[in-house]
């Protein structure tokens, strides 16, 4: 479903990404980690094109990202993106957060569009709070919404960048656990996280990237049994430590 | 000692009537096409596009370092002929109040243009990301998400300038059109009475202004708490 074939990626004359390759198949959940600037977010913002990338080739369900003919917005449409800030629209309601880019981008009907936003809301037991605006929830509550806007456009896979590091403890599980019943049903997820115990439930593979190469890319259990690099070893240490 | 002498202001009022509705239709279309203008001009200086950029920085530079009085006059003096000859009017039309429209607007694009582009640099490049990220062309990222926020955002000064604009169309009196200014001097004059029209000028000048200071004050308030 997603093929990222060497891919090198810059930002002025530095260099961020240092010909990474990884395949993810359908219904694969992966998660990404590695130390603070190792490139993880960088990654998932060039599966969408969000950032271009220099040289290598990214495959989106046989759309190649990086080729000029390929019509950007309509695949990202396709792929949905989670960020760490939730990036909600705060002068629009939650409803409209959820109806906006279902009637702007894939022409849906106000109907047709409110209709899949209530479903989605109840999936992420939001519902009552359809028409408050973002700033009036809470940090997790607002992370639920925001998975919900890049449901609502029914994507293919799903792309999260550390979705739970600006929550507060009590609220990271709430959204933990939207996450792991999206894996369960199948989803095709992107996932950059520290949260091990996430990892360890519900991710096939684990990809641990340290300064802009993938220096280990292994089954879930292998990786945490014996992690090959002593990067990787110290990285597992340092973060289980709490 | 000078008396002053009020007599004439009751008489006066129909005409400093039509006066202020000329004043209040330049200010509102000069604030509405100044926006929209001022708003594609920050566009462009935001743009990647170097030329874009370069341009809409030699509009704002330009019309920032002239006086306005001049920019006035200048449309006062150009304007008309250019709309003659593209329209095939007759010399009959007065095309005064529409060269007036024209001058205020292109003028006070230039300074909106740097309060939008503060507005659109105050919504974090965040909200841009993820309206990209479900899919919208950069152009409905910036009119449905972008916009709408740092429109928002520089309310109260896009206000503020729509207070300094209203004072500023006073100064359509270098074309002898009669606006609330104009028309008040022009009853003074005629009943040599042009001290008292000019502080009754002033105080409803005062009034209107600090009033619309005082709103917008409050409505900055109301959006800060
Ligand atoms: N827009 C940018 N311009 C220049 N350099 C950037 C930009 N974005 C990221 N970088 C640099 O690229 C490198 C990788 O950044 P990236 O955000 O992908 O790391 P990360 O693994 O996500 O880190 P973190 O865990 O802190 O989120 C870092 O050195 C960062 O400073
Ligand atoms: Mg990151």
């Amino acid at each position: 479903m997603i093929s990222i074939r060497d891919v090198h990626k810059s930002y002025g004359t530095v260099e961020v990404l240092s010909g990474c390759s990884t395949e993810v198949k359908k219904g694969e959940v992966i998660v990404v980690c590695g130390p603070s600037g190792s490139g993880k977010s960088t990654l998932i913002k060039c599966v969408n094109g969000l950032e271009p990338i220099q040289s290598g080739e990214i495959v989106v369900d046989g759309i190649s990202v990086a080729a000029r003919r390929t019509n950007l917005p309509k695949l990202r449409a396709r792929v949905g993106m989670v960020f760490q800030h939730f990036d909600l629209f705060p002068h629009l309601k939650v409803i409209d957060n959820l109806t906006l880019a279902q009637r702007k981008v894939l022409g849906r009907r106000e109907e047709e569009a409110r209709a899949r936003a209530f479903s989605l809301l109840d999936r992420v037991g939001l519902r009552e709070h359809a028409h408050k605006h973002p700033g009036e929830l809470s940090g997790g509550q607002q992370q639920r919404v925001a998975i919900a806007r890049s449901l609502a456009l029914d994507p293919i896979c799903m792309l999260f960048d550390e979705p739970t590091s600006a929550l507060d403890p009590e609220m990271i599980n709430e959204v933990l656990d939207v996450m792991v019943a999206l894996a369960r049903d199948g989803m095709t997820m992107i996932v950059v996280t520290h949260e091990m115990g996430f990892a360890r439930r519900v991710a096939h593979r684990i990809v641990f990237m340290d300064r802009g190469k993938i220096v280990e890319d292994a089954p879930t259990a292998d990786f945490f049994a014996a992690p090959k690099t002593d990067r990787a070893r110290q990285f597992l240490s340092k973060i289980l430590q709490h | 000692m000078y008396q002053l002498d009020w007599s004439s202001i009751p008489g006066a009022l129909p005409f400093l009537w039509q006066g202020m509705k000329i004043s209040l239709e330049i200010t509102l279309v000069a604030i509405a096409a100044g926006i929209f203008w001022g708003t594609i001009l920050a566009l462009m200086r935001l743009s990647p596009v170097r030329a874009l950029s370069l341009l809409a920085t030699g509009y704002v530079s330009l019309f920032r370092s002239i006086p306005l009085v001049m920019v006035l006059l200048w449309f006062f003096l150009v304007v008309p002929t250019l709309l003659r000859d593209v329209l095939g009017l007759s010399h009959a039309t007065d095309l005064r109040l529409a060269s007036a429209m024209v001058g205020f607007a292109l003028f006070e694009a230039a300074y909106y243009s740097e309060i939008m582009r503060a507005g659109i640099q105050s919504v974090s490049r965040g909200q841009a990301q993820a309206a990209l990220a479900l899919g919208m062309r950069p152009l409905q990222a910036m009119w449905l998400v972008v916009l709408p926020q740092a429109f928002r955002n520089m309310l109260p000064l896009l206000l503020t300038q729509a207070i300094i604009l209203f004072q500023d169309t006073s100064l359509v009196y270098v074309s002898a059109l009669a606006d609330f200014f104009g028309a008040a001097y022009k009853v003074g004059d005629r009943d040599g009475r042009l001290v008292e029209m000019l502080l009754f000028a002033g105080a409803v000048y005062f009034v209107i202004c600090s009033a619309a200071s005082f709103a917008v004050r409050r409505f900055q308030r109301r959006l800060a708490a």
